[in-house]
Formats: structure tokens, sequence, C-alpha cells
């Protein structure tokens, strides 16, 4: 007989009723599956790492979090904390600093997402098509996922940089203007996640069916119609993929902006996780604690965004 | 009536004429089927002006996303001075080809390097090990408490390291595990993406699949390694694509978690490499030219991973 439970299974389908009747109810207690006592024993094993890493290092940071923003931590670390409730919470969250930080971030947003999108489909539509050396062009569009995000701004300071970069005179490039420097370092996250952006939309391009296109192209709609009536709908649910993807990003960009402008000039491209990683160490743990609890609820909105289409998708696919 | 065009094309096509090939893989669709792409009917001279156009068209969207590459290159094998002064043109002033032998020797790039490396194989090889684990627990075993155990772990999608990332330096320092693997790697050694991910896969294993092998006496361990394993090899091998994408890109938390330079990833070193000295700046960019290569060669050798991967969330979870 065979062993190989693989090689089974086309026994199994094929002669299911008289599979269940072979294997008696009387056996379930000597049975190796769905022994509860074993079986709950087990899974707890399994994901004893799981809830220990999770534990230490995700949901009692999160409580530290909260200590810290209701404790005003003194200067000297040896002398004790002392509790101060919601007060610090509260004045952190309103405060200028604060908010510009938030500004800055949604300003970072609204340059690298919708740009990085259109460039995405821009890139993946144009190399949609049967071609003589298009895979060498999808080769070159998708390279930028080689980059890290330290890299892409270690190639942008060959870019932007006031001092030695290749576009130093362009103005609305400049890293030394308040009002340019945010725009030129986003430059660095929209090209870096091309590679990205470029392989997901290609990708759902792929499973656009041609029959559709042929059909829309017999009725008689243009080029043009057909990639807005037809294509961006059935690829909307990776546009929205790719839209959490990018605002998360954003959302936590940080090595960007230490590696290019240090948060200058004058602030204006500290970011919000700039200003609690505070590399220079200027704010105090409970403002910074503060500020990771307003980011919190940041991720919590995006995330839950995310786990809702994630969870939708797989009730399709099932 | 029907002038919808997406109506009309299901009436025409698709309902009667469901060819297996429209059929595609549940996860991913086959990246870069050149085959399904669209061709639309064109002839003679219309057809060689609109092919012509679009070699131009590709070719302009290749420099633009290949420029700032040459200029990193250009920028590394130039003399830092001599490039400026020469008014830093497109093309390299006085090569210096041994470049990157200094980075490795001056710039300490190996050592960098060599840590990116372990840090990024201890959390790749721990990251599948409790996700093959917890995933085998949510998908074949029942407990009791299931649903909270599973909440708990998609929960931790709102705590990424940069909303935590303060009080886990604290927790690093009073383990007294700054600078050192453990506390580079601790907090990433598990991942609720990878749980996911290989659950998904394991649901997807038939049932029938699991009666056999109950027949055939397989423990859940046998089960698992023998059976619901090898099924899910696409998945479990692109997520490890996937996790060693992240690992090795990873700067926030090794930058803060060491404050030492001997303890710098190679991605953190990169923000100081060459910036003390104006005579030294090409060595920063040859860094940067080094740390990008593993996953230069991982683009080349698993670029089907990668796709799959990447593109997990998206099309299909």
């Amino acid at each position: 007989m065979n062993t190989s439970p693989l090689n089974r299974t086309e026994q199994a389908q094929g002669e299911s009723p008289q599979v269940t009747t072979v294997s008696p109810p009387a056996k379930a207690q000597t049975r190796r599956f769905g022994n509860k006592v074993r079986d709950a024993g087990l899974a707890y094993l399994f994901l004893l790492p799981a809830l220990i890493v999770f534990g230490v290092f995700a949901y009692y940071p999160l409580y530290r979090l909260f200590w810290y923003a209701t404790h005003t931590q003194s200067r000297f670390r040896n002398k004790p904390a002392s509790y101060v409730g919601l007060e610090q919470l509260k004045a952190s969250l309103t405060s200028n600093d604060f908010i510009s930080g938030l500004t800055h971030s949604g300003l970072y947003m609204l340059y690298t997402v919708p740009l990085g999108l259109l460039l995405g489909v821009m890139l993946a539509v144009s190399t949609h098509r049967r071609l003589k050396g298009i895979k060498i062009f999808q080769t070159i569009f998708s390279s930028t996922v080689a980059s890290s995000v330290a890299v892409a701004s270690v190639v942008f300071i060959t870019l932007v940089n006031p001092e030695i970069g290749y576009f130093k005179n362009v103005p609305w490039l400049s890293l030394r203007n308040p009002t340019s420097a945010l725009f030129a370092v986003s430059l660095s996250s929209v090209w870096q996640n091309l590679g990205l952006t470029f392989i997901v939309v290609l990708a759902a391009l792929q499973t656009v069916p041609d029959e559709l296109i042929e059909a829309a192209t017999l009725d008689g709609y243009g080029a043009i119609r057909r990639f807005w009536r037809i294509t961006v709908p059935l690829i909307s649910p990776a546009l929205l993929f790719l839209g959490i993807v990018l605002v998360v990003s954003a959302l936590q960009a940080f090595a960007q902006i230490e590696i290019l402008t240090g948060g200058g000039p004058s602030g204006a491209t500290e970011t919000l996780l700039f200003k609690i990683a505070d590399p220079r160490g200027i704010r105090p743990l409970g403002v910074r604690a503060s500020y990771s609890l307003g980011l919190f609820v940041l991720t919590a909105i995006v995330a839950g965004a995310q786990y809702s289409i994630m969870s939708k998708r797989v009730h399709y696919g099932d | 009536m029907a002038t919808d065009p997406t109506v009309s094309a299901a009436n025409k096509q698709n309902r009667l004429n469901q060819t297996a090939d429209q059929i595609v893989d549940p996860l991913v669709p086959a990246p870069y089927d050149n085959d399904k792409a669209v061709q639309p009917p064109r002839s003679g001279l219309r057809n060689a002006v609109a092919t012509t156009t679009t070699y131009l068209v590709l070719t302009a969207l290749s420099v633009i996303v290949l420029f700032p590459i040459y200029m990193l290159l250009l920028r590394a094998l130039s003399s830092p001075l001599k490039y400026i002064s020469a008014g830093q043109p497109l093309y390299p002033v006085s090569i210096e080809w041994d470049v990157f032998n200094r980075a490795f020797g001056q710039a300490s790039l190996g050592r960098s390097m060599g840590l990116s490396f372990v840090v990024t194989f201890v959390i790749v090889i721990a990251q599948v090990l409790t996700s093959v684990l917890a995933a085998y627990a949510f998908a074949f075993l029942e407990f009791p408490l299931k649903k909270l155990a599973f909440v708990l772990v998609i929960g931790t999608l709102l705590l990424p390291i940069e909303v935590t990332l303060i009080a886990n330096v604290e927790i690093i320092r009073k383990l007294h595990l700054l600078n050192s693997v453990p506390g580079l790697t601790f907090p990433f050694l598990v991942t609720a993406i990878g749980i996911f991910l290989i659950r998904q896969g394991f649901l997807g294993i038939p049932r029938d699949l699991r009666d056999a092998s109950e027949l055939d006496g397989y423990g859940h361990l046998r089960f698992l390694f023998k059976v619901a394993m090898p099924m899910s090899k696409a998945i479990i091998g692109s997520f490890i694509v996937i996790a060693f994408l992240g690992a090795w890109n990873q700067y926030v938390w090794p930058r803060f978690a060491t404050d030492r330079g001997a303890w710098q990833t190679v991605q953190v070193a990169l923000r100081t490499i060459g910036s003390e000295n104006p005579g030294e700046l090409n060595l920063g960019f040859a860094a940067a030219i080094v740390a990008s290569l593993p996953l230069l060669a991982l683009l080349i050798f698993f670029q089907r991973q990668i796709v799959r991967g990447l593109t997990a969330g998206a099309v299909k979870g």
C-alpha cells in the first residue's frame, strides 16, 4: 500500500464515503489529531515564541509609552519620575512642535503617494505589451527594489546635496530652502518605491483579461477610455494596497531625513517620527512618548484600513 | 442595448470560453508574462510609428529611473575634489578604482556588512521558524482563547517598531543589550505578517489530505514537516525573500539600538562613511553600492519570489 498521504488523497477523494465509515468514532481517544488537551498544549507551545516576543517588544512597550507620557522624567536619570496625569500628553499633542511634525508628515504623504502611484502605473502600462526587448525595460524599472531607504538617501546626496549635488542650483529642489527641502527629500522616497509600485501594478495588469480590452475596442472605446473604464477599476485593489503601503512608509520616513537634511533647514523637514526619534536629544522622554502615542493612533487608522482590505480579499479568494 | 463593454465582453467571450490559461495561480498572477500583454491590431506605417514612439518613451523613462544610479557610480569612482573642481560633469573625473578597497579598509565596511549579514540571517531564520509554528497552531489546532491569541498577533500590526521605538530602546538598555546582536534582533524574531501569510498557505491545504495523513498515522509534527510545509513551499519561499529584504534594509531600529560605531549595521554606517573628510566623500558612495549588492543578487536569482512576496497583499491574500 501507499504510505504517502499525498498520494492517498486521490483515493480519499474518490471514495470519500468509504473513508468516513472506515474511521470509527470509538477510536477517537487514540487519534493523533483532535485530542483536545494535547492539541491545546501543542498550540500554546507553538505560539509561545510569538507571544513572548510580542509581549515584551510590542505590548509592554505600548504600556511603557503610556507610563512615560503620564510622567515627567528628570534630566538626571537617577532621580525618580513624577506622575502628572494626562497633562503632559495633552500639552504635547496640542503643541506647535507636534502640529508641525504632523504637517510635515502629511506633506510628505502628499508629495510621495500620488506621484509614486502615477509613476508606477505609467511605468507598468508602458511595459505591459509584447515588444522586443521589453524584459530589459521591466528589469530596469524594477531595479530600485534593490535599494534601501538609506541607500536611496545616499543616492540622492549626489543629486540634491546643497554643496555637491548635481541639481544644487535648481531652486525647487533646494535643501537650503524651507519650502522646497521636504519636497526634494520626498523625491528620494518616490524613486526608491518605484520598483515596488511598478512590480505590483504590472502583476495586476496581467490579471486584466485580454477579452475585455478587445471587446471594449470593438465597442468603439478609445485607449484612454479603455484605460479609465476597464483597466483602472480592475487593478484598483492593487492600487489601494499600494496606496496604503506608501502612506505607511511616508508616516515612517526617517532615514532619508536624517541623511539628507538632518531635520533642517530650521526644522522644516522634521517629520513626526524624526521628532520622536529625536537624534539630537532635544525633547524630554515624556513628550516623545506622547508623540509616539499620536503616531500610534495614526498607524491604527491606516492598519485598520489595511486589515479590512486584506480580510475582504481572503473571503473573495476562498 | 448593453453598451458597457464590461458586460458585453462577459457575454460575448468570457462566460462560455473559460480556457485553462485564464485560471491563474490563486496567489499571484505570473509576473512578466508577456504573452498576456495587450497588443491592439495595427498595421504598416502606423505600426512602425507606434513602435518607435513606445521605444522612445520607454528609453526616456529608463533614463529617469537610472540617472540617480549612474550619478552614484560616477561619484563613487571619481576623485571627489577633482570632480568638483572640474565643475561636476556627467562623466567620471580621475577615476579611483581602489575606492572599494579603501571603503573596506579605512571605513571598516567589512565589519558592518558582516554584522548586517549576521543580524539578517538571525532574523530571517527566527521569523520563518516562529511563523510556521504559530501559523500551524492557528490553521490546524483548536485551543482555548484561539480568537484572542489571533487578535493579539494581528494587533501587533498597529505597533510597528517606529511607534514603540523609544520604549523599546529603554527596554534594551535595561536588559544591557545595547550594541549587541540580541539587541539588534530580539524585537524582530516574530512577525505578524509571516504568521498571517503562512497561515493562509496552510488553510489552502485540502481537508482530505489531513484525513489521509491521519489515517496513515501521521502526528502533528510529521504532518507539519512532511505535508504542510512542502505544500506551502511557494508561500514560505516568498516570505523568506521579503523577510530578508526587510531585515537587510532596516534603519530606524539598528540606528537607536546602538550607540557605538563598531555596532552599526551597514545601512546605519552609510550615514557617516566618508562624511568627515571632503576628499573621501566617494567612500560613502562606494559603500552604498556595496550595501545594495546582496539585494541585487536576490533580485536576479529570486525575481519570482520577490514579485510573489511583494504582491502577496495586493492580488488576493
